[in-house]
């Protein structure tokens, strides 16, 4: 049974935690997601999980790091700087391969920036710390995708063992609307064992979670190891939406999360006009679904990447595409979020 | 035939692993002593430890409980989170003074501040021993390592750190000791004072810290004999062995 919920982005999120399982959360207050850990400090404990407001948030990683490690759900909150101090646990977390779910709402950078709305962040989302490793990224662009990709976020994560990375911005996490939420929806891998995770030694040696591994060739082996873990989720787990392609369009918009949403009206205005303009929306950003777009692009004039930063996505789907010359690249850094109208005029001055 | 009688024998909580570390470090025999107090408290399959970058990185090779590695300074942290998941288990962390007084200062403060009801071993070296014996926060004045080859100078690098006295203030720690290992009667204490931190927490009393004064003989270039009276003569004049605050 489906309800209908007037609810704000930041709080979806809670709800799908909640709901998806997770009973351990450690966040540190910053703009604009505090209503996560503001909301998370009445629901988990009555959820009879843990809630921790960490003194930063290099100790909400390495708390989560412990909750997974001891076999928890476990998630943390931040935006852009926050998840800049978060690199080091991340890398630890995949090199451990432990499974947590982290929330980027994005804000303006370089540096402190501001608290608008920015995609500034999908470097250190899908090409993050050191070492070499991936994490599933997903790139909601409406409330009930905050809601649906959180939830379903925690069983990625223990699918593959790995940490999980829902980048939305400030605009998506303040955001009110109304959602369908499905709660009869049961998380599929909740109750499954995870044998690997620190319980005490019962009936058997200790067991190690590590990712220092020192002798000569082993650390090689276990990275490609990893290697065939990032090879299987890039087959299994790409999603994409496409919008408007029945269409036959000419011109092929390739926009994730809020400039998704804001490209579907420019799509529209296009269309009064009567140039036919098509949608490629990447969800899991990584792994980045370049087959899809190579196809859908197949047939158009031009590609329109457009971007909350000064072009981050745009080099995946240059390597997609493999050929740049179809590719017109507009960005708004630092914050800025365009119009639908903007972008249409974008467009109009680059088609005959 | 007189019947054969076990006085001593290896603790079931160490692998057959020989230890790896240098002649007369502390490490070896606090790891030891340890895997003795966690036979002797019958509690070997509800322990999860949390091992430390530095050293006593590879503990988890020695010791035969679960162990999880930690980002350098984090282990308080990652033992925090442990403990709230299972707080039927026994949680411990082992740390070097670098993790714990350098990288993993908030982090330490922070643990203790809110009372966890965890166990911190804190081993005291007075040096980064690992990377080679780099200059520590507990560094005495005038020791000269790798990276104060003058001497620690207080105009530049300020005063060794004294934890635990740092830590005794915070309402939510319960005990803190200072142990050291020179000789048979100071580890016969050390000993005393580590199963303490451990009861505290099997009795929900709360955060608990042993500092244990530990010999680093290779980057000291002192042989072991020599480092243990150093230890006597001139570490444990700067940090006085003993409870620094015991309110069990």
């Amino acid at each position: 049974m489906s309800e209908k919920e007037l609810i704000k982005g930041n709080y979806a999120v809670v709800e799908a935690a909640i709901d998806a399982g997770c009973r351990f959360y450690a966040g540190y207050p910053i703009t604009p997601q505090n209503e996560i850990p503001e909301y998370m400090s009445h629901m988990m404990p009555e959820a009879g999980g843990t809630f921790i407001q960490a003194e930063s948030e290099l100790i909400s990683i390495n708390l989560v790091f412990g909750a997974a490690a001891a076999g928890a759900r476990a998630m943390t909150t931040s935006s852009s700087p926050g998840i800049s101090l978060m690199q080091e646990g991340l890398s630890y977390m995949a090199g451990c391969e432990l499974p947590a779910v982290i929330v980027n709402v994005m804000r303006g950078g370089p540096g402190l920036g501001n608290i608008q709305p920015s995609q500034a962040d999908y470097f250190q989302a899908v090409k993050p710390g050191h070492g070499d490793y991936h994490m599933i990224t997903l790139a909601p662009h409406n409330l009930n995708e905050m809601y649906d990709y959180t939830f379903g976020a925690f069983d990625l994560a223990d699918r593959y063992r790995n940490p999980v990375i829902i980048l939305a911005d400030g605009l998506l996490g303040q955001l009110m609307e109304n959602i369908e939420l499905d709660r009869t929806k049961k998380p599929e891998l909740l109750n499954a064992p995870k044998p690997w995770a620190l319980t005490g030694a019962r009936g058997r040696h200790g067991q190690r979670i590590l990712s220092l591994l020192m002798q000569p060739g082993v650390l090689e082996k276990h990275n490609f190891k990893l290697k065939e873990k990032w090879d299987l989720i890039t087959k299994n787990e790409q999603k994409f939406e496409l919008t408007n392609m029945d269409s036959n369009p000419d011109y092929l918009i390739v926009a994730f999360g809020t400039v998704a949403r804001v490209a579907k009206g420019t799509i529209q205005k296009a269309s009064a006009d009567g140039i036919k303009v098509g949608l490629f929306r990447p969800i899991t950003l990584w792994p980045y679904p370049s087959e899809a777009l190579k196809e859908a692009a197949k047939n158009v004039k031009k590609v329109f990447v457009f971007e909350m930063s000064l072009g981050q996505m745009v080099e995946d789907v240059k390597l997609a595409l493999g050929d740049a010359s179809k590719i017109e690249f507009y960005g708004r850094p630092g914050g800025g979020v365009p119009a639908a109208g903007e972008l249409y005029e974008f467009i109009k001055k680059r088609v005959k | 035939m007189a019947k054969e009688r076990v006085i001593y024998k290896k603790p079931e909580s160490l692998t057959d692993v020989p230890f790896t570390y240098c002649w007369g470090c502390g490490h070896s025999m606090a790891h030891k002593l340890i895997a003795e107090i966690i036979d002797e408290l019958d509690m070997r399959e509800k322990v999860i430890a949390v091992a430390p970058v530095g050293c006593a990185v590879f503990a988890y090779d020695f010791w035969d409980f679960d162990v999880t590695e930690a980002a350098h300074g984090r282990a308080p942290v990652v033992a925090t989170a442990i403990k709230r998941v299972h707080p039927d288990k026994f949680v411990f962390c082992y740390q070097g003074d670098g993790d714990l007084a350098s990288i993993g200062m908030a982090e330490t403060i922070h643990t203790a501040n809110r009372g966890e009801n965890i166990s911190v071993i804190f081993i005291n070296n007075t040096n980064y021993g690992m990377t080679g014996g780099q200059m520590a926060p507990t560094s005495l004045i005038s020791q000269v390592t790798t990276t104060s080859p003058y001497g620690r100078d207080v105009k530049n690098a300020g005063y060794p750190i004294k934890m635990l006295e740092l830590l005794s203030p915070l309402q939510g720690v319960k005990y803190l000791e200072r142990v050291k290992l020179t000789d048979v009667p100071s580890i016969v204490k050390a000993k005393k004072a580590i199963k303490k931190a451990f009861v505290n927490q099997l009795t929900n009393v709360g955060f608990s810290m042993v500092e244990v004064l530990s010999a680093c003989p290779a980057n000291w270039k002192k042989d072991p004999v020599k480092a243990n009276k150093w230890i006597d003569e001139e570490v444990s004049e700067y940090f006085p062995v003993g409870k620094i605050k015991d309110i069990t």
